[in-house]
């Protein structure tokens, strides 16, 4: 139970120390960080699908697109549109296409299922890229940000950033208790041990697609504050990298943890912005990539439970339980 | 589409596909035997194409006979550098869980490309065809078909026959094939299969390499030509079934088909075709075309 309070805490903190942030950054830093809690947000949708049921999904950049594109979309020329109606618009587009998507590649498993969702996030790349509907390789524009109520501007990057932590603590603390449910803990008995669910009499192609779609809802969610934050939307927010990115973000924070998504997408983003300062590398940080990804080959020999299983693996060291070093984490926990 | 059209069509697809399945077999050769998922396959790709670019001078100068000198050279290049790399950074993947193999394999592709970014730089190159295949025969009066495609295909027949005959005919495909059902087995009865297993992705390593250098003169070499190439590579092998080389080769062919074809007749779309149809068989067989057994 000690360690129970202890995550709970660090997530408190977290949260705590990110609404403290605009007191003592500047325009730059709360541009930084409304970005990464959008990726959060992103990833949080993938970690429940990866950690929480067990399926990896490298298609996941396509709902976070289909998100962000309809709320340019459907945004008026030069009017602004209703947060009300256009946010439950994007996610709910967003979700649909999760829903059909995972009617179909739930049928597959394992490495087939990475690759289904790859070929359908392919294909939506290409709607957006090759149809008039997406406005082609340059994207679109949104002219006029929606609005909330006439208090709430999100053009004032202060208020944007507070409307983005609160959808990132709702995110959060849903799915945490969503985990916590009868309907998280079927979830995780699929992770485990699918067949097993299946003979003590749970169906489990409904749990998954739920699952599925879902995730899909969330990614649509982050897609459309993606597109409100920077007015802008282009084919590449649906392509493999960005399906790639998010993936490895949440392995990087380590699988099977909320939290995990959470420090991954931290780690990730501001490792990049770490290894592409000028002011740290000069000229070679045009050659980002290099620091980037020796980073990860180390942490992935160094930290095989990601950067959330570092405590305890200095618990491990310190006290010289090597046998706790193998237990693999089954429990999945805020 | 007169008959003249649809046979050079006919052999750019071939073509394509069997570089595809020379790139893709290493791929699931090193999945189905070690259980590695190596998205970095695609950068020995990319590694091969600028091999056979920057290479060029040197060798060209010490050995004569420029391209196929090149050729040599990076072969053995590409297995020492394979050897090493499953040494240093894969050896410990094995008892990983798949998407730590991800990570780390992610990690060296940044690697790989920022690399080749400061050793040889961000430009476009083009690699001259070698003179002794630079001609090319008629097919009609105005169609000519390139004599060094051929060649291309050519060289990936023979390995692709060459695989199949270490696989099915000598002692060392048989252990490699006992290895990928049951290591723990194949070790107790004396093999040693750390050094097996080295071998193969020394050996996968070299074939995309040696593809990287043989297309090289037909496709050009540019940045993140590697990338292009793996998401394909996945998806010759997932449609042919994981672990098949048989599959990975009917797969190849056949996305070299449709690919080719399709930006011939359906332009616009050319794009998602492979995927609509990776999707399609995928649905109809959840497990591939061959199933590797």
């Amino acid at each position: 139970m000690k360690e129970d309070r202890s995550k709970v805490l660090f997530v408190a903190l977290v949260f705590v120390a990110l609404a403290l942030y605009p007191l003592l950054a500047g325009k730059y830093g709360i541009d930084l960080v409304t970005k990464i809690m959008i990726l959060a947000i992103f990833a949080l949708s993938l970690e429940l699908l990866v950690g929480g049921t067990g399926l990896v999904c490298f298609g996941q950049a396509a709902f976070f697109g289909i998100g962000a594109y309809t709320a340019v979309k459907l945004s008026p020329e030069a009017d602004a549109a209703s947060v009300f109606w256009l946010l439950p618009a994007s996610v709910l587009l967003a979700a649909l296409y999760a829903l059909a998507v995972g009617a179909l590649s739930l049928r597959t498993k394992g490495v087939y299922f990475i690759m289904v969702t790859l070929a359908f996030a392919q294909m939506a790349y290409y709607v957006v890229h090759d149809t008039p509907l997406g406005g082609g390789t340059d994207g679109i524009y949104l002219n006029v940000k929606p609005s909330v109520f006439a208090a709430v501007d999100l053009d004032k990057p202060l208020v944007f950033y507070a409307f983005t932590l609160a959808w990132l603590a709702i995110v959060f603390v849903f799915l945490a208790v969503l985990l916590r449910s009868r309907f998280g803990r079927a979830l995780a008995g699929i992770r485990v041990n699918e067949q097993r669910m299946r003979a003590t009499g749970f169906s489990t192609y409904p749990y998954k697609l739920a699952a599925f779609t879902l995730s899909g809802a969330i990614a649509g969610l982050g897609g459309f504050l993606f597109a409100v934050k920077d007015g802008f939307v282009n084919p590449e927010l649906l392509s493999w990298h960005e399906s790639g990115a998010v993936l490895i973000m949440i392995i990087l924070g380590g699988i099977g943890h909320l939290r995990g998504a959470l420090i991954g997408a931290f780690a990730f983003a501001l490792l990049q912005e770490f290894f592409k300062s000028e002011a740290i590398f000069g000229a070679f940080a045009k050659h980002w990539h290099l620091g980037l990804g020796l980073t990860i080959i180390v942490s992935v020999a160094l930290l095989p439970r990601g950067l959330v299983g570092v405590p305890g693996q200095l618990r491990d060291r310190l006290m010289g339980r090597a046998s706790r070093r193998a237990e693999a984490p089954v429990e999945l926990e805020p | 589409m007169d008959f003249a059209t649809f046979l050079i069509q006919c052999l750019n697809a071939l073509q394509y596909g069997l570089l595809l399945f020379l790139v893709a077999s290493g791929l699931t050769l090193i999945f189905g035997i070690m259980g590695v998922i190596n998205l970095a396959h695609g950068s020995f790709y990319m590694i091969g194409a600028y091999m056979a670019y920057a290479l060029a001078p040197a060798v060209g100068s010490t050995f004569g006979g420029a391209f196929f000198s090149v050729l040599a050279v990076g072969l053995v290049l590409s297995v020492v550098f394979g050897y090493v790399l499953e040494w240093v950074f894969y050896s410990y993947l094995y008892e990983r869980e798949h998407l730590q193999q991800v990570l780390m394999t992610y990690g060296l592709i940044l690697v790989f490309e920022e690399l080749r970014s400061l050793l040889v730089g961000d430009d476009v190159h083009g690699v001259a065809v070698p003179p002794l295949l630079a001609g090319s025969f008629a097919l009609s009066d105005v169609q000519q078909y390139p004599v060094y495609r051929l060649f291309i295909s050519g060289v990936c027949l023979a390995l692709a026959l060459g695989m199949y005959f270490v696989f099915t005919r000598t002692r060392l495909g048989m252990m490699i094939r006992a290895g990928s059902t049951n290591r723990e087995m194949v070790q107790s009865l004396g093999i040693d299969i750390k050094f097996l297993y080295r071998v193969v992705f020394a050996a996968g390593v070299a074939i995309a390499v040696l593809a990287g250098m043989v297309a090289s003169p037909v496709s050009s070499v540019y940045p993140g030509m590697g990338n292009s190439v793996l998401i394909i590579c996945f998806v010759v092998v997932v449609i042919g079934g994981i672990g098949s080389i048989r599959g990975a080769l009917a797969a190849a062919l056949l996305i070299g088909i449709v690919d080719t074809f399709g930006k011939v007749l359906l332009p616009q779309a050319a794009g998602v075709l492979v995927y609509v149809l990776m999707a399609l068989i995928l649905l109809w067989k959840p497990d591939g075309l061959f199933k590797a057994g």
